[in-house]
């Protein structure tokens, strides 16, 4: 376990007026490391993983990726922080007025400044990567729901991010798609990238994730590997949630 | 009937108005794309500043949306045109329209800017930051062409709007489209030149018109 | 400072023609109401026309719609007012101005209406019809209702852009707010009368402006 953290939330607090959504929240991911999240609804998931690229601003707490701060610096440096930072939404958010190929090139060209040559190449090398290289010309509206969110992780892979974060990314699919995306994220994890990944997906986090966190009403209730949280779960509050999911 | 051909659709006297009238008409081009681009562009400042998170740029935006949506075109240009040299500033009739129309159209444009931008879903914003785009970036590139798509048949019809606007500028006696017509209808004592700049106005704009329609058929389908 | 205030706020100007200004105010507003309403009457009762659907009928419809949002309004004042007494009729200032506006509202109403019709469910005038109310009656009954309440924001902001142009009748002598007060500039030699001007269009207009804000942001969070 000499690794590094790719990945260190200090302290994380956030409130919205007087709600503390997030309360002391500590984690460490280390480099190549999936760390997988679960949680009922409202006990601040998204929140969390939405701090780690400060898409909600923290109240307090630090996040550190690989060695540097990002609640330090000006708005800048956080532009150029959160190139690092792929991140990959429940809704893909594709821009829909732009070609799959456009889409993936947008911030190579504009942030990180690369020639359209070069940002071609690396677009079409992570679109084949998600198996989509032959809808480069498409439109998101000429997808499915499975395909697009395979986009969104090209687009996001192709700013050659250190950590990828991904919030729920298979919740809006339709059952048969899940399995399509599912299987590029286990590719990546193959492939050696950092992830922390919300889910309810627990037969992924079986097989693929390295560490598993249970979160309930804003604080890490347990944390563990997947064998220890869903064969073992110490916390009542953690059995009594599994119970529920298992269903 | 042949005293009102003879009245309003005298071709004699239409042909002998026509090259004057055509003189008003490219001054009222030039007008227009003068008018029409200021107001564009002065009205997505005005948009973007009403819909910033901070309050010193929120509040005076609305209030300046407000009064030059209140205020009749032609009492500013008045205003303007005839005003302004009693404090000694003065101004050709040419800059005292350009100037009293880029507040009003840029007011109006926008309020279209603003239902449009804010018809864009916030994930679009946050997509973009997350790929280390900066605000200004995320804007022209990503959620401007959106928002624009979305009001174009409101753009359009607005932009209709601006262009009948610059009629107005004949009160004050700036020689374009309809001031010429004019001229020749009191130099001939008839309304022909008029009824031509009527029809100078249809083919510009019916076209427009039409265009606003059918977006507007296929929104609503 | 002080010369602005001199020029544009002299408090014994504005006390001398404010009863000018205010005598405007009621010529702009009773021309404004008749064009409202005359306007927004005959633009409904065209819709409802047109709901019919008789091809030849509609066809001319669409063309006076289409004629009456593409010419500026000027024009027409001018060909009405300078070219009409020529073939023998003979309007005043202010009938001229109250005809061209409410037509110019009539084709704006139409098309607004026209657009709330057509974007009542078919399903709504099929249940119209199948429970016997017979196309007249669902219309007025059924898709009217739905339609007007959908037309609300587009027309107020409508009625406020034309009835504003009543200040156009300071074109043909019309003694409404703007003529009152470029008048009373000449008399005075002082640009407060303009001020004047601008502060009346400000008290008549401003609760236009705030209603058609109100409308609008209400149907746009009803539609999230
Ligand atoms: N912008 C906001 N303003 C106020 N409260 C918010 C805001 N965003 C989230 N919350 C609250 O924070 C809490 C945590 O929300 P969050 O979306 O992080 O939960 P989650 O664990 O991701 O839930 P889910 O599984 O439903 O996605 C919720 O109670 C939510 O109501
Ligand atoms: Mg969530």
């Amino acid at each position: 376990m000499a690794k590094r953290p790719m990945l260190e939330i200090a302290a994380l607090e956030k409130r919205f007026g007087d709600n503390t959504i997030l309360k002391q929240i500590d984690l460490k991911v280390a480099e190549g490391e999936l760390v997988f999240v679960i949680g009922p609804s409202g006990s601040g998931k998204s929140t969390m993983l939405r701090c780690c690229n400060r898409l909600e601003q923290p109240t307090s707490g630090d996040i550190i990726v690989d060695g540097r701060n990002i609640m330090a610096g000006t708005s800048r440096d956080l532009a150029q922080m959160r190139l690092q930072i792929g991140m990959v939404f429940q809704g893909f958010h594709l821009y829909p007025h732009m070609n799959v190929l456009k889409n993936v090139t947008l911030a190579q060209r504009k942030a990180l400044k690369r020639s359209k040559a070069e940002a071609d190449v690396r677009a079409m090398d992570m679109l084949e990567r998600v198996g989509l290289a032959h809808k480069a010309d498409a439109y998101p509206s000429e997808l499915s729901g499975g395909q697009q969110q395979r986009v969104a992780i090209a687009r996001a892979l192709a700013l050659d991010p250190k950590i990828m974060l991904f919030d729920e990314p298979t919740s809006a699919l339709d059952p048969e798609l899940v399995g399509s995306v599912l299987k590029v994220m286990k590719d990546l994890k193959s492939k050696g990238m950092t992830m922390l990944v919300v889910s309810h997906e627990m037969g992924f986090a079986r097989e693929t994730a390295d560490r598993v966190v249970f979160m309930d009403g804003g604080v890490i209730v347990e944390e563990g590997t997947p064998d220890e949280i869903f064969g073992a779960p110490k916390a009542e509050r953690t059995r009594a949630f599994l119970s529920r999911v298992a269903g | 009937m042949d005293i009102l051909i003879d009245q309003f659709f005298n071709v004699a006297i239409m042909q002998k108005a026509f090259p004057l009238l055509l003189k008003g008409l490219w001054m009222t081009l030039q007008l227009c794309v003068a008018v029409i681009l200021l107001g564009l562009v002065g009205g997505l400042f005005v948009a973007l500043g009403n819909l910033s998170p901070r309050r010193w740029l929120r509040w005076p935006t609305i209030v300046y949306i407000d009064v030059f949506r209140a205020l009749p075109p032609l009492v500013l240009l008045i205003f303007i045109y005839s005003g302004l040299p009693f404090a000694g500033i003065n101004v050709s009739p040419f800059t005292a329209v350009v100037i009293a129309f880029l507040l009003n159209n840029s007011s109006y444009y926008a309020e279209v800017y603003r239902a449009g931008l804010i018809s864009v879903a916030k994930g679009q914003w946050e997509a973009a930051a997350s790929t280390g785009l900066s605000r200004s970036q995320s804007l022209v590139y990503v959620v401007l062409p959106q928002a624009v798509r979305n009001v174009l048949p409101d753009l359009l019809s607005n932009t209709v709007e601006v262009v009948k606007l610059t009629s107005l500028a004949s009160v004050i006696s700036l020689s374009e489209l309809l001031y010429s017509a004019d001229m020749a209808r009191s130099v001939t004592y008839n309304a022909s030149p008029l009824v031509l700049a009527a029809l100078f106005y249809l083919v510009l704009l019916w076209p427009l018109v039409r265009l606003v329609s059918h977006f507007q058929r296929r929104l609503a389908a | 400072m002080e010369r602005f205030l001199e020029t544009f706020f002299n408090p014994v100007v504005m006390a001398k023609y404010a009863p000018d200004v205010i005598a405007g105010m009621g010529v702009t507003l009773a021309i404004a109401a008749a064009v409202i309403v005359a306007g927004i009457a005959l633009g409904l009762a065209l819709a409802c026309l047109r709901a019919y659907r008789r091809k030849v009928l509609n066809f001319f419809i669409i063309c006076y719609a289409d004629i009456f949002r593409a010419l500026p309004p000027l024009v027409l004042i001018l060909i009405l007012y300078f070219g009409f007494p020529s073939i023998g009729i003979r309007l005043s200032g202010a009938m001229v101005l109250f005809i061209v506006l409410s037509l110019t509202l009539a084709a704006f109403a139409e098309e607004i209406f026209w657009a709330g019709f057509s974007a009542v469910e078919k399903g709504q005038w099929e249940a119209g019809i199948a429970t016997g109310l017979g196309f007249t009656r669902t219309l007025a009954f059924v898709a009217l209702p739905q339609a007007v309440r959908l037309a609300m924001p587009p027309l107020v902001n409508r009625v406020l852009a034309i009835t504003k142009m009543t200040a156009l009748g300071s074109a043909i002598g019309v003694v409404e707010i703007l003529s009152a007060s470029t008048t009373a500039q000449s008399f005075s030699g002082s640009a407060t009368p303009l001020t004047l001007s601008v502060i009346a269009y400000l008290v008549i207009f401003m609760p236009m402006v705030v209603l058609a804000r109100w409308l609008e942001n209400r149907t746009a969070w009803k539609k999230r």
